[in-house]
């Protein structure tokens, strides 16, 4: 047993939890925020990213001692002041979802992608971005058209801002 | 998972130190190997020794044409650095397609070429670039180092601190990825220097792991183009076979990546 603490979505927060702890438990069962899901458990499917000091990672293989003193910010912590993130509006608005079960992971991916990549987004590589996510519903085509949607919109955002 | 007890170092020494105190050990990279590793209850490190923030293994140097490389620097890194790029753009290349974004922001050069997974990526470019591993005791040459599949010459407790090459004049890899996984199912990293000499190693296919290709080596030091290998044969006798691809494919597939990453270089 082991006291942690790191910041999770601009708080800080402590927790016991034995070395073993994944991140993803230590999220969902410490800290009771349970919108980062567990779906393959085998480092596959990405229900589980999460960001750890501003780069998408998958907190099932990760360990909780690993993100101590870390930056986490999970999906609870993208709508600002009760307003979806353009991520989040973009899925809602193209129907990027059927189940949910992945959407967590996907919104904090395409976060990270939309980041590093800016208005440079394309389909091909918004594709090849997605390949540590899995959705077993949607055949991929409207969480595409949701990300390409939200890069558009930031992207113009940001020039705006200028 | 089994528990464990989890150290973070904070430099080479105190890693080491720690390591050595440590029972069953062993060090934790980016864990995208170990972490899954151990949820299967396929390994029980009674210790974990986290290297990734160490500050001496971070990062990446390049001097004229001299590249450093620091252990514990993600995938993410060596595939986004500009300096490197422009000296060799075949290992940026390489680093890019490793696995998918989420394992190349933790997964680190040290942490793959110490696992040396016969489908793993780097291994391949280590030996075709004539790397040094730099450990906290010693160097060792690329083609001493990786002995067999998960087979490494490293003693233990041994930690590698940074790989070192001197940047080529030429070079290419490219995979067939495992269209699940995206590891090499077979990959061919290919290198020709200002002297003429010539390396192709092979990932992805031997049965003993990462290996050189001499014919092909031969065959390319006298006509550096893909046609040059039209000819060569790749013996299926060494290769892996298993539901991926049997060996018969596996050497068809070397041949041809062999000549794109010809084309590529
Ligand atoms: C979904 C997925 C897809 C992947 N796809 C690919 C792919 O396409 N190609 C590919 O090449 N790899 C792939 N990988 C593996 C990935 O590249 C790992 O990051 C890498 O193999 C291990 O690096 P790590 O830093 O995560 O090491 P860890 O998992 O932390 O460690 C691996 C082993 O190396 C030892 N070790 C770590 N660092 C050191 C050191 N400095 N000195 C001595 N020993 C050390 C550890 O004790 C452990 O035994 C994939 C992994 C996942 C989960
Ligand atoms: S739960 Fe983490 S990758 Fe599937
Ligand atoms: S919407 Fe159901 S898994 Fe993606």
């Amino acid at each position: 047993m082991a006291k942690i603490t790191m910041t999770v979505n601009g708080r800080q927060v402590s927790g016991q939890c034995d070395d073993r702890t994944l991140l993803v438990h230590f999220i969902r069962e410490n800290l009771g925020l349970t919108g980062t899901h567990v779906g393959c458990d085998t480092s596959q499917c990405g229900a589980c990213v999460v960001h750890m000091d501003g780069r998408s990672i998958k907190s099932c293989s990760t360990l909780a001692a690993q993100a101590a003193g870390a930056d986490i910010t999970t999906i609870e912590g993208l709508a600002a002041n009760g307003e979806l993130h353009p991520v989040q509006a973009a899925f809602k608005a193209n129907h990027g979802l059927q189940c949910g079960f992945c959407t967590p992971g996907m919104v904090m991916t395409a976060v990270d992608m939309i980041r590093r990549h800016g208005g440079q987004l394309d389909e091909a590589t918004v594709r090849a971005e997605l390949e540590g996510n899995i959705c077993r519903c949607t055949g991929y085509h409207n969480i595409v058209k949701s990300i390409l949607a939200a890069a558009a919109e930031m992207g113009g955002a940001r020039v705006a801002a200028e | 998972m089994y528990e464990t007890n989890y150290h973070r170092a904070s430099s080479i020494e105190d890693a080491v130190k720690l390591r050595q105190a440590a029972g069953e050990g062993k060090y934790l990279s980016g864990g995208m190997t170990l972490i899954p590793t151990m949820k299967q209850r396929l390994a029980a490190p009674t210790d974990l020794v986290d290297v990734r923030q160490i500050q001496d293994m971070k990062g990446i140097r390049v001097t004229g044409r001299t590249v450093r490389i620091g252990a514990a620097t993600s995938h993410f890194d060596v595939a986004s650095s500009a300096e490197l790029a422009a000296v060799c753009p075949a290992i940026t290349g390489l680093a890019s397609h490793i696995g998918d974004p989420h394992v190349r922001h933790m997964g680190t050069i040290g942490g793959s070429i110490a696992n040396n997974d016969p489908a793993a990526d780097y291994p391949s470019a280590m030996l075709a670039l004539d790397a040094t591993i730099v450990t906290d005791r010693r160097e060792i040459a690329a083609g001493d180092f990786f002995t067999g599949l998960f087979e490494t010459a490293l003693e233990d407790g041994e930690l590698v601190t940074a790989i070192t090459f001197e940047a080529p004049a030429k070079a290419g890899y490219q995979k067939f990825a495992n269209p699940a996984s995206r590891y090499a199912m077979t990959g061919v990293f290919v290198v020709r220097r200002d002297n003429g000499d010539i390396r192709v190693a092979v990932t992805g296919a031997g049965s003993s792991g990462v290996f050189r290709h001499k014919g092909m080596e031969a065959a390319l030091a006298g006509n550096w183009s893909p046609d040059a290998l039209a000819g060569v044969t790749v013996d299926a006798s060494d290769l892996l076979s298993d539901i991926h691809a049997d060996a018969g494919y596996r050497a068809n597939l070397v041949k041809v990546m062999a000549k794109r990453a010809v084309a590529a270089a």
